[in-house]
């Protein structure tokens, strides 16, 4: 345990650093979210309601951002082997770098989230919807993308053929997540964030044997 | 120095590797005891990378096996294996970001090792003055020392070393004399791939 510990420490560690992806990820979130409405128009009722739909693809799209280094970076430095040969398990191994890339990404930009509502003009009653399933959502991001990550680990601009994977499996949680919202908008009850939740479970679930079995894959090549 | 797990000895049988579609070698067969360190050589591409990783557990052969046995207990599993390597291959696994001491001490937790005290083990490596430096300042053979140090800190019974030599001065090239020797003495093993004339007693493999 402390050993996984560890590992999610060094990862967390790396993205906050000077050069790390952590304060990227969030540029990028805010500047694609400021940058709807120059395209758009900024006519008010018009971004209040697209504002849910704006906010949740710029979270993905910068999830995706530091995907690709997720493993890549420790397969070509030569830690990746040393991870192989340590106590921890590929899906331990998996499941600790998952986690650090949601703690690094996903929960930041969610904080963050309410002040781009608040840009976006998302009338407030609908702010803890947004908050939430993107509290939520976001874990699916990381999972998912880091069983894309661990199949595109060997492959030279792996980078480019990973957001052609992971983009069309998070389409049910951009569907669920900016529904929520909607259905909040406009007083249904439609239980979206249910499925967002049974949706990110189950990716959660999954992920860390499957990126495991990516990893194995991917070494032994 | 904590206690070593101890592996009796480490045996291959019969190992063929095959990398991209074309056979590296076949019929590499070796045994290795307690004590005992095996000198891998062979032109560029004759796979001692390759086999250091088939005994690693990190590439599955294409046919024959590798165990190592503790006793009663025999490891054939690869990453059942990967529990008693101690691992030096030719990239360096150091992060830019993270400085000499912060490396170490990851290792250390990551490893669950807790015998030797990493400013001590620095300062036998020669890195106390870097100690607080971030690994993107130290130079080739710098990180190879700090390598050094986390083999030895990992505190495991069998060493695969993949040209351990490289980049490093006279000094440091006598201080990997010394860690494999007390290693060794302590009753570890190690397979050093490597093209340089080793100054060590050891059986000898030539790969072709």
């Amino acid at each position: 345990m402390s050993a996984f510990v560890a590992l999610l420490a060094r990862d967390v560690r790396l993205a906050t650093r000077a050069g790390g992806s952590a304060m990227l990820a969030l540029a990028f979130f805010a500047a694609v979210a400021t940058l709807v409405p120059f395209g758009i128009g900024s006519e008010p009722k018009l971004l209040a309601r697209v504002a849910a739909g704006i906010v949740w693809i710029a979270a993905v799209l910068a999830g995706l951002l530091a995907l690709d280094r997720l493993f890549q970076a420790d397969y070509e430095d030569g830690s990746l082997d040393l991870l192989a040969l340590s106590p921890v398990s590929f899906e331990g191994i998996a499941a600790a770098k998952i986690a650090a890339h949601w703690l690094t990404t996903g929960l930041p930009l969610t904080i963050l989230s309410p002040l781009l509502a608040l840009l976006l003009n998302l009338p407030t009653k609908a702010y803890i919807t947004l908050f939430v399933s993107l509290l939520v959502g976001t874990s699916a991001i990381s999972a998912i993308g880091g069983v894309a990550a661990a199949l595109t680990l060997s492959i030279r601009r792996g980078g480019l053929l990973l957001p052609l994977l992971v983009l069309p499996l998070l389409t049910p949680a951009l569907i669920f997540g900016a529904g929520a919202v909607l259905a909040k908008l406009d007083r249904i009850e439609n239980g979206a964030i249910w499925f967002l939740a049974a949706f990110s479970a189950v990716a959660v679930l999954l992920s860390p044997f499957l990126t495991a079995a990516a990893l194995r894959f991917n070494l032994a090549e | 120095m904590g206690a070593l797990p101890p592996v009796i000895f480490v045996e291959a049988e019969r190992l063929a590797c095959v990398r991209g579609g074309r056979p590296v070698f076949r019929d590499v067969s070796f045994r290795l005891e307690r004590g005992q360190a095996l000198v891998v050589e062979g032109p560029n591409g004759s796979g001692k990378t390759s086999l250091l990783r088939l005994i690693a557990g990190l590439l599955a052969p294409a046919d024959g096996t590798v165990s190592f046995s503790s006793g009663a207990a025999r490891a054939d599993d690869g990453e059942e294996r990967g529990r008693f390597v101690g691992w030096l291959g030719h990239n360096d696994a150091s992060k830019p970001q993270l400085t000499a001491a912060e490396s170490l001490r990851f290792f250390a937790r990551l490893y669950d090792a807790t015998g030797d005290s990493i400013p001590a083990l620095l300062e036998t490596v020669g890195l106390s003055r870097a100690a607080a430096l971030p690994c993107q300042y130290l130079s080739a053979g710098q990180k190879r020392r700090l390598g050094l140090a986390r083999l030895k800190l990992c505190g495991r019974p069998v060493w695969l070393l993949d040209e351990p030599l490289a980049s490093l001065d006279s000094a440091g090239k006598s201080l990997l004399l010394d860690f494999v020797r007390e290693h060794l003495a302590a009753g570890g093993l190690a397979v050093i791939a490597t093209h340089d004339p080793l100054d060590l007693e050891a059986a000898r493999l030539q790969l072709t």
